[in-house]
């Protein structure tokens, strides 16, 4: 992927983020957030993780945002905050978060040795190739969770019940 | 570089081109088999120049530029850009499936051989499920942004139901993916090819066929048909999430409708019924079981499968619609039952079955 | 294979992400985009596993994408059944003004 449709790409992503965190509607909110996940799916697939991108589209923008926008519309919570973050503490926050973002990018970036051109065995990315590396290495990781899937079921149905 | 992204290009547009005609032919089939399951004649007062064709004219021209030129009401507190969206998101996933169901094996010309498929993508069967999770946000966005309580109503009834077939239609194509052993649609389709006992084509069917009828159900009601259409039931919640839409918006979401109608019969003949796989014809011309063989050029062979293709597709198509003429309506408890507990056992004692046929047979082998 | 950018730009990018979802974390009142703002930070931290992975050459890196992908959807779904109990009781969505257990 050339260097200007990741900046192109970037720049979108970093706007849609933007909108996720800054517009007043959640509603609004939950779209830029699907319009994110979607995104940051097409950087996945250039770095040749072609099940992770579409994974990401099926659980993330396809399941857990729908999961959102359900709740807001159901319970109708589109108000806005009444008070919303202004003045001094805005100001805190934003100065405060713009340093924290310059001081861990350039963290990141001294920190981090420049790698070679990495060689990619062949089905890098593939099906086959997560499935092996999940089902021998990563198995007893692959049943807790299943067991983690279950627990959150019976926790949100617990908690979500009508009491009589 | 650029003869590839022609080549690309023009798959692609194939793709689409044969979608949106079998999608303009579905909707005359639904008008007039619809008039003729119900004993009378159908649309065919329109015609120009005293040609109606049988009610062509009237279903592919009249309505059309009667939609386009409806005014396009927004309602006043509705909210606008959402309104806007919502038509689009329901429509673009829709007809971006297209871009991974394969039309025909290869074509070769020039010295280059063309695998007929819009993208070739290793992972394609998740591609599809992932579009069909992104459907789902054209009718809620719809159903909400309309500010109709009966909007939002059919928008919410719409979506749960969705995301609950979802599930059973994943879990049906595991099925298939357990049997052919790859995600991709063009090699499930090429699979398709062999013959069994040297005479039978090994279809999808003969495999699978549990899966297939959770597939064909789960995919009706995944595009909200009769007997699925409670989201829109139009003796209930007057149009459901699409109340407050005229005009080219309506037209986008009836056109929804009828593309996941053909999305759904393309899927169930790539999967199930051979895709493009004529009975006995490889890549060179027929190879009877008898021995006998016929030699065809390429060029015949890919119109051939094409043609074969379109055929099945067409008749999946009519299926849904004799299905949605045919049957009353679920209530909404009853579709929800039949969701999770139906479909989604069934397709988990089918993925079981499955897995222990595939495991004894390789240990067999 | 296909060339891609410099593995730093990915970094760079999901630190950014990173960032922009901790500041949705502390700005905003309403817990509906609290929660999304937190999903917007796993997401940067997947853009940094799948580009380590790549760069490394190893398949780890993708199937811990997939155990986060699978632990935030177990989040979310316990997270926004408190928010609809705490709806059903009255209660308000405004993060402020939740304080019942603050000492």
């Amino acid at each position: 992927m050339s260097a200007l449709i990741f900046l192109l790409l970037a720049a979108l992503v970093l706007a849609a983020a933007l909108t996720v965190v800054v517009h007043p509607s959640p509603v609004y909110s939950a779209c830029a957030l699907v319009v994110t996940l979607f995104l940051l799916s097409v950087f996945f697939v250039a770095l040749d993780a072609q099940l992770v991108a579409v994974l990401q589209v099926i659980v993330y923008a396809g399941a857990i945002v729908v999961l959102f926008l359900f709740v807001i519309m159901l319970l109708n919570l589109t108000q806005t905050e009444p008070r919303p973050t202004a003045g001094a503490p805005l100001v805190a926050v934003a100065v405060g978060g713009g340093v924290a973002v310059v001081a861990l990018v350039a963290t990141v970036l001294r920190r981090v040795a420049p790698p070679g051109t990495p060689v990619l065995p062949a089905g890098f990315g593939d099906t086959a190739a997560l499935g092996r590396r999940l089902f021998t290495a990563y198995l007893l990781p692959f049943e807790l969770t299943s067991v983690l899937l279950l627990v959150a079921i019976v926790g949100a149905v617990g908690l979500a019940k009508r009491r009589p | 570089m650029t003869p590839d992204v022609a080549i690309a290009a023009a798959k692609v547009l194939f793709a689409l081109f044969l979608a949106l005609q079998v999608m303009g032919l579905g909707v005359f089939f639904e008008r007039k088999v619809s008039a003729l399951i119900q004993d009378r004649i159908g649309a065919n007062r329109a015609a120009i120049f005293g040609f109606a064709g049988l009610g062509l004219v009237n279903t592919l021209v009249a309505d059309p530029i009667k939609f386009l030129l409806k005014e396009d009401i927004t309602p006043a507190e509705a909210d606008r850009l959402l309104h806007f969206l919502a038509p689009c998101a329901s429509l673009v996933p829709a007809l971006a499936t297209f871009a991974v169901v394969p039309f025909g094996d290869v074509l070769e010309v020039g010295g280059r051989v063309i695998n007929l498929q819009g993208a070739e993508l290793s992972v394609g069967l998740l591609f599809v499920l992932a579009m069909a999770s992104l459907g789902v946000y054209g009718v809620v966005l719809g159903g909400w942004a309309s500010n109709n309580r009966w909007s939002l109503l059919g928008g919410i009834r719409g979506s749960a139901q969705m995301i609950s077939y979802e599930i059973a239609m994943g879990l049906a194509l595991i099925g298939v993916v357990l049997t052919y052993n790859t995600l991709d649609l063009q090699e499930i389709a090429r699979a398709q090819g062999r013959l069994v006992w040297g005479w039978l084509p090994a279809w999808g069917i003969l495999y699978q066929p549990l899966a297939f009828i959770i597939f064909l159900v789960a995919g009706v009601a995944e595009s909200k048909r009769i007997p699925f259409d409670l989201p829109e039931s139009e003796s209930e919640l007057v149009s459901g999430y699409f109340t407050e839409y005229s005009g080219a918006k309506h037209l986008m979401f009836m056109m929804s409708d009828f593309v996941e109608v053909v999305l759904v019969a393309a899927l169930v003949t790539t999967l199930f019924f051979g895709g493009w796989q004529v009975p006995y014809l490889g890549r060179d011309g027929f190879h009877f079981p008898g021995g006998a063989t016929l030699g065809l050029p390429s060029l015949a062979v890919v119109v051939l499968q094409v043609t074969a293709f379109a055929l099945k597709v067409i008749a999946f198509t009519w299926l849904q619609i004799v299905i949605r003429w045919t049957l009353p309506r679920f209530r909404y408890d009853q579709l929800m039952r039949l969701g999770w507990q139906g479909l989604l056992p069934l397709s988990l004692a089918n993925v079981m079955i499955s897995a222990l046929v595939v495991l004894l047979v390789e240990r067999g082998a | 294979m296909p060339p891609t950018a410099p593995l730093t730009w990915y970094l760079g990018l999901s630190a950014v992400l990173f960032a922009i979802g901790a500041i949705g974390v502390l700005i905003r009142r309403n817990v509906i985009v609290i929660f999304m703002a937190i999903e917007l930070m796993l997401n940067a931290v997947n853009l940094t596993f799948v580009a380590l992975a790549r760069s490394l050459g190893s398949m780890d890196g993708q199937v811990i994408v997939f155990f986060v992908m699978t632990v935030a959807a177990a989040e979310a779904a316990v997270g926004l059944a408190i928010i609809i109990a705490l709806f059903r009781n009255g209660e308000t969505m405004n993060a402020d003004e939740l304080v019942t257990l603050r000492w």
